[in-house]
């Protein structure tokens, strides 16, 4: 009926095709599985169930909060409606500092306490992560 | 004073000498004549000369910190050493607008020079093309973010630089990353023009692949300048964080690597001509659009800055803009594909194609990657970041087809490849990459399966591309290029398995002992420098053979603005960097130290300077 060289462009168009969708699918299913959602304090102290994927909090670093060991740091995040507690072992940014936005990326292990895999802080003095400033306005 | 007015009524004439051009070109289209007008020339220099006062304007007033002006006001200080004074003018948001469009109008200007040879249609729509996106960027200047802004009353001292980019890395990583970018720009006129003018053809290949070649290794080097900053500036000890801001730099970079290959096909078949030509358009609106999401403060990321949103919807309009008049004149124009002779699926064209396949997939990766959490948020208000896992679980695997092709692809013939001529002795290279990757994975805590597949494919990369160089074939560009690119996969792989990390808080004269390795926190002294103090701190690390090697790492406070900045002590030799860093958490005599010994660092700096140079080979080389 068609011609071999139509048929061969019409095999080629759809694996094409094909190969685009499945590139696609995959790429949003991993977005999906690799993804970190970031909360503030406030936000967090009102989910319904803690999930034990990886989060992102927010906020300012308590003033006075800052209790290092040998061993890890322990600080108070808040963003002066709620806070929660976070509890890290590692090495910190520059511009971690009492008073100073932070976000930590860890796990919850209830609704006040994170123990927290990394620290992040950007490296402008007057920036504020547009999250953090966000949580802080809406409260 | 007088520079503020210079600057900005060079700027003026600058609008006005656009707008000139402009007009003769399209009075020049309809003329006869085989030779571009002189006066078209002299008014591309005119307005190259007018930048050029411009942009010096600017250096002057921050040289002598004029602070009436206002980006020197927000960006300098006084005190400021004066190396960091001049290379503020374009570490900031206007000053590096100016830069761009210093660089357009060089370009356009060179360009205007060195194409002699071809149609003086497709010059002068070249021209006309170019002189939108000058226009677009006179007008963004002037309008949003002019640099010459006064002050009132004038203060009597600025606000400084953020420390952290007053570095000679982060100097001249600006000047560098825009000739790449702007590269693009003189891509995307030319191809349009091209494109208008039926001119899509091996002349115009060869002659647009010097201009691609160019952007190509500007955009290679800047990228990797960043990164070498990102690397001993920031203290995280990585080299590439997959942040939006360095994702964006790396998009468009796909995007001209895919189209460096593609022009070739097309330069010595005549073939995928639509093709090379979207992917020079894209080139450049990825250029174009990361500008966008790093200025407009849309992308959440650790690089940005102060923004400002109005400056983003400018360029997001002016993207559009320019995203309509190419998609408009792509669909207008019809291209005539050669039918070309039939080509055999086992050819060099073939290479080429599905090289351009795993740059495209690469670059859709990235591209989902860093504007996913932008359309997100929009959509459902949800705040998400994407971070390294993502990418290593969508781009490695990709990796080791990728490697097979590029291993195998070069030493293809043009149009038909026998299958007889495969040789034997690629079984025995298969057995000696296998070989060392399974030593190589035994002493590293990798994935047993996936490591090894990913280090044989790369091993054996590595040595086709050493079998190229004794190989006759005459283009020792490539191969040179293609050699440095396995040794820098192979230096990143090698150095993320056996990379190792520790970190600790400790007080002067503290020890601590990790797998045989002892650390000890010896002493600190003060010290205070012209715009900033210092601590500096000094440990002693024993290694298992009993060698101990000094590190000072500083804790530097700036006073202008205030701000902490760690400078790590790295100590680098050819097999690796020892890598310290400490921070201050708070007056309480603890120290937050970090300390990662990072194999084959130096390689991959090495590596990617060495790529570079196969570009310059390849810029030089006669056809």
């Amino acid at each position: 009926m068609y011609g071999k060289k139509v048929k061969l462009r019409i095999l080629f168009l759809s694996l094409a095709l094909l190969a685009a969708v499945l590139t696609i699918f995959l790429i949003l299913k991993s977005l999906e599985e690799n993804v970190v959602y970031f909360k503030s304090p406030t936000e967090i102290k009102n989910i319904n169930e803690l999930s034990d994927k990886k989060i992102r909090v927010g906020g300012l670093v308590k003033k006075g909060s800052i209790l290092s060991s040998a061993e890890k740091i322990n600080f108070v995040i808040t963003d002066f409606k709620n806070e929660i507690s976070v509890s890290y072992k590692g090495a910190v940014p520059n511009l971690f500092a009492e008073g100073k936005g932070v976000v930590a990326e860890g796990f919850l292990k209830d609704r006040n306490f994170l123990v927290a895999k990394k620290i992040l802080a950007k490296h402008d003095e007057n920036y504020m992560p547009p999250e953090v400033k966000k949580a802080l306005e809406n409260n | 004073m007088i520079y503020n007015y210079l600057g900005n009524y060079s700027l003026v004439f600058c609008l006005i000498f656009s707008l000139i051009i402009f007009f003769l070109c399209f009075k020049s289209i309809n003329d006869p004549r085989k030779i571009i007008e002189k006066n078209i020339f002299s008014l591309l220099f005119l307005q190259l000369l007018t930048i050029i006062i411009s942009f010096f304007s600017l250096i002057i007033l921050f040289v002598l910190s004029d602070f009436s002006n206002e980006t020197v006001y927000n960006h300098s200080h006084t005190t400021k050493p004066i190396f960091y004074k001049i290379s503020g003018s374009w570490g900031n948001h206007e000053g590096s607008l100016l830069l761009w469009l210093f660089v357009l109008v060089l370009f356009i200007f060179i360009f205007s020079l060195t194409s002699k040879k071809h149609p003086k249609k497709y010059r002068i729509f070249t021209i006309i093309f170019h002189e939108i996106i000058v226009l677009g960027f006179i007008i963004f200047l002037l309008s949003v973010s002019n640099p010459f802004n006064m002050n009132y009353p004038i203060p009597y001292e600025g606000l400084g630089l953020n420390p952290i980019l007053q570095d000679p890395a982060l100097a001249i990583h600006p000047p560098i990353l825009y000739l790449g970018y702007v590269g693009s720009s003189i891509i995307f006129s030319s191809a349009l023009a091209a494109l208008v003018q039926g001119y899509v053809n091996k002349n115009w290949a060869s002659h647009i692949k010097k201009w691609i070649i160019i952007s190509w290794i500007f955009l290679t080097l800047g990228i990797m300048i960043g990164s070498i900053w990102a690397y001993y500036e920031l203290g995280w000890g990585g080299f590439w964080f997959w942040d939006a801001v360095e994702n964006v730099s790396l998009m468009p970079w796909f995007c001209l690597t895919a189209l460096l290959h593609t022009i070739i096909v097309l330069e010595k078949r005549n073939i995928l001509k639509s093709w090379t030509l979207i992917l020079s358009i894209a080139t450049f609106i990825l250029s174009l659009g990361g500008t966008f999401l790093v200025r407009s403060g849309i992308l959440n990321s650790v690089h940005t800055f102060a923004n400002d949103p109005s400056r983003g919807i400018f360029i997001l309009i002016f993207l559009f803009i320019i995203i309509f008049l190419s998609v408009i004149i792509f669909f207008l124009f019809q291209i005539e594909e050669s039918t070309s002779r039939k080509t055999f699926f086992l050819s060099k064209e073939t290479s080429l194609i599905i090289n351009n396949w795993f740059m495209m997939y690469f670059l859709s990766v990235v591209l989902i990657g860093t504007t996913y959490p932008i359309f997100l948020e929009v959509l459902t208000s949800d705040k998400v970041s994407v971070g390294p896992p993502f990418y290593n679980k969508l781009l490695i695997p990709f990796l080791i087809p990728f490697f097979v092709v590029m291993a195998f692809g070069p030493k293809l013939q043009w149009i038909k490849t026998k299958f007889s001529k495969i040789k034997y002795t690629n079984f025995f290279y298969f057995f000696i990459s296998l070989a060392a990757s399974v030593f190589i994975i035994r002493y590293s805590e990798a994935k047993y399966l996936f490591s090894t597949a990913i280090f044989v494919t790369s091993f054996i990369l590595l040595i086709k591309t050493i079998e190229g160089f004794f190989e006759k074939k005459n283009n020792f560009s490539q191969k040179l290029s293609h050699f440095s690119f396995s040794i820098f996969i192979l230096s990143i792989l090698l150095n993320g398995a056996f990379s190792t990390e520790f970190s600790a808080n400790m007080k002067q004269g503290d020890e601590l002992n990790i797998n045989n390795n002892s650390i000890k926190f010896i002493n600190l002294k003060t010290l205070n420098k012209n715009n900033y103090k210092t601590v500096i701190t000094t440990f002693e690390i024993k290694d298992k053979q009993g060698r101990i090697l000094k590190f000072n790492p500083e804790v530097r406070i700036y006073n202008q603005p205030e701000i902490l900045t760690s400078e790590a002590d790295i100590k680098s030799n050819i097999f690796s960097d020892k890598f310290l860093v400490v921070n201050l958490l708070k007056d309480d005599g603890y120290f937050n130290v970090r300390y990662q010994v990072k194999p084959f660092m130096s390689w991959i700096w090495f590596s990617i300077i060495l790529l570079t140079i196969g570009g310059i080979l390849s810029f030089f080389r006669k056809i």
